[in-house]
């Protein structure tokens, strides 16, 4: 039965037993989801040329990373974060001071200091900066849950972009840092789309490696159980608090790993980009998706980026008024899929 | 009461003294309860003597405000709600908890693996957990459910997985919050034969009931509780007929 298969295999199962996956498609929304949002990709990659796709791929991993790890914390363990792009931040900020080595003009900062470093050994030192700080962030986290964890995640992206914005002595506060390393391995400069989008998607399949390895494992079982009820958890013996803080933590580090790849990538950086809405959007993502599952969170930010990226060719739509209408139609599109579909769109679990 | 070593070996769980109180109320107020090892004890008492704030204690579900509690003689000023299954303590709640978005082979499951932190993020779920889980689920008669979630199955259905999921975790002392509360007969049967089994493997079962029905049937040992305080402990036959406890439970 394919019915009865998880995820991919579905898809093969598909192929190999047409007549038994038409009649299961009928009324099944979780796969006509993933039809629809893949058609959609190979459209857009056929009318607007490989490019354009490459770029976006690009894009697409890094929101991807992003859901995937924010989904550990959200849809596995439960708790509700949208102050993870303060560790997208830290990651990216990482990065962005090892790696330039512009000498900047005094402004009212003063010099910051630069060091220059390949980019390949910044990326790791972004995931432990982000990591160490999830870590002693977690510690006062831990006390809480539910809607109050809401609460204090979102001080704690108020928090990290305030920093960002005003330690000039370090990240240069609104004029940003300039010039971030593109990677490099040896004398390979990874300076083309082409080249960008491998290592984007490398780190990608890094982070599915990583999750899929905790959520398949008895600890991922553990997360869910947390997840329904912290208490009873307790009961039958787990010391929750060190689970749900290993989970924030590798969730942390593998957002900084995503930071990192985004600095690189755009090459410059500066506050703006780690704002409380981008947590926000991050979030939705995960919940479009589907909570508690890896392949929906590819999904989530699959749909995201060509959401994002396509209506920019919308005839109608004036150019100036992209970005809001972006908004208004996500919006409108969580709205609309929290009546029908609240557990996402392959999601089993609710929030 | 004793409380030298040796001799209190008849007693696996003894309370000293203990105390909880919420804001001014006490729940359970200088309680001492010993609760023999061999057979099943029932706690009774009107609704608001204590009980379940007792069985809430003895977990590590709340923490206790004064006094001493003797596991297997092991005294304990606080029990923390993952040491409970070190102490060979398990329980059920009142209102049936179980983890309800997750599938009802998994319930099972989360008990038998490994409680340690590392190992758990390398083990995959085994052969033999599986064989265990599948015959746990057999026994309370789920093993059809083992893919339903757990919040879709009905309230009899969830109550006995309550109880599998206890069992699961093999230990002698098992606390049980009203396991036989609105259970339709042939359910109640279930959970009747259930309980049997454990004690016949030689296992402390205490649970709190309001049917004195059942507490006849099952129960070896009574204690009875009023207003957080002890009114009488010992043998079901003798302390059902003493006059105050038909007073305590026609009274209130």
């Amino acid at each position: 039965m394919i019915a009865n298969l998880p995820g991919w295999q579905r898809l093969t199962g598909f192929l190999r037993n047409p007549r038994e996956a038409l009649t299961l498609s009928r009324g099944n929304i979780e796969l006509w989801a993933n039809l629809l949002i893949i058609l959609c990709a190979l459209v857009f990659m056929l009318l607007k040329g490989a490019t354009f796709a490459v770029t976006l791929t690009t894009v697409f991993g890094i929101w991807a990373m992003l859901s995937i790890s924010l989904n550990l914390v959200v849809g596995y363990t439960g708790l509700l974060s949208v102050g993870h792009i303060g560790f997208f931040g830290l990651g990216a900020y990482t990065v962005a001071i090892l790696t330039s080595t512009t000498s900047y003009e005094n402004l009212r900062t003063g010099e910051i200091p630069t060091f220059g470093w390949p980019f390949f050994a910044a990326l790791p030192v972004a995931a432990l900066v982000a990591g160490l700080v999830a870590l002693l962030v977690g510690i006062a986290f831990n006390r809480f849950r539910d809607d109050i964890y809401v609460l204090v995640s979102f001080g704690f992206a108020i928090i990290s972009f305030n920093v960002f914005l005003n330690l000039r002595v370090l990240t240069r506060g609104a004029f940003g840092i300039h010039d971030v390393a593109r990677p490099q391995i040896g004398s390979w400069v990874f300076d083309t789309e082409l080249e960008l989008m491998l290592v984007s998607l490398v780190l990608l399949a890094i982070v599915i490696g990583i999750s899929w390895f905790i959520v398949s494992s008895s600890f991922g079982r553990v997360l869910k159980a947390i997840r329904e009820d912290e208490q009873v958890a307790e009961v039958f013996g787990y010391h929750v608090t060190h689970y749900k803080l290993a989970v924030w933590v590798i969730s942390a580090m593998m957002t900084g790993l995503a930071g990192g790849m985004f600095s690189s990538w755009t090459t410059f950086i500066d506050p703006n980009s780690f704002i409380l809405l981008e947590s926000i959007l991050l979030v939705s993502i995960v919940i479009l998706g589907g909570l508690a599952t890896i392949w929906g969170s590819l999904l989530g930010a699959l749909a995201f980026v060509l959401l994002e990226e396509g209506m920019r060719f919308l005839p109608f739509l004036p150019q100036e008024y992209v970005g809001q209408a972006r908004q208004v139609v996500l919006g409108v599109l969580l709205v609309v899929l929290m009546v029908f579909r609240p557990q996402g769109l392959v999601g089993r679990f609710k929030l | 009461m004793s409380n030298n070593g040796s001799q209190n070996n008849y007693y696996i769980l003894e309370t000293l003294d203990i105390s909880k109180h919420f804001g001014g109320v006490s729940a359970v107020d200088g309680l001492s309860i010993s609760i023999p090892r061999r057979g099943v004890t029932s706690i009774v008492g009107p609704n608001g003597s204590g009980k379940s704030t007792l069985i809430n204690l003895l977990s590590g579900t709340l923490p206790l405000d004064d006094g001493i509690v003797v596991i297997d003689g092991q005294r304990l000023r606080t029990i923390h709600a993952y040491e409970t299954p070190d102490h060979s303590i398990t329980r059920t709640f009142q209102e049936v908890r179980l983890f309800d978005q997750i599938s009802v082979l998994d319930n099972i499951l989360v008990v038998l693996t490994t409680r340690k932190f590392w190992s758990a993020v390398f083990e995959r779920t085994s052969r033999q957990h599986r064989a265990r889980a599948q015959e746990i689920l057999e026994q309370v008669g789920m093993w059809e459910k083992k893919d339903s979630l757990a919040m879709d199955l009905s309230y009899g259905q969830r109550k006995l997985l309550e109880i599998g999921r206890a069992m699961a975790l093999n230990v002698n002392i098992y606390l049980l919050d009203e396991p036989f509360a609105g259970l339709f007969p042939q359910m109640l049967e279930r959970v009747k034969v259930l309980l049997k089994d454990l004690r016949d493997q030689g296992r402390t079962i205490i649970f709190v009931s309001h049917n004195m029905e059942i507490v006849r049937e099952m129960a070896d040992h009574l204690i009875v509780l009023d207003g957080g305080k002890l009114l009488l402990a010992g043998e079901v036959e003798d302390v059902l007929n003493q006059p105050e406890v038909i007073s305590a439970y026609l009274g209130t």
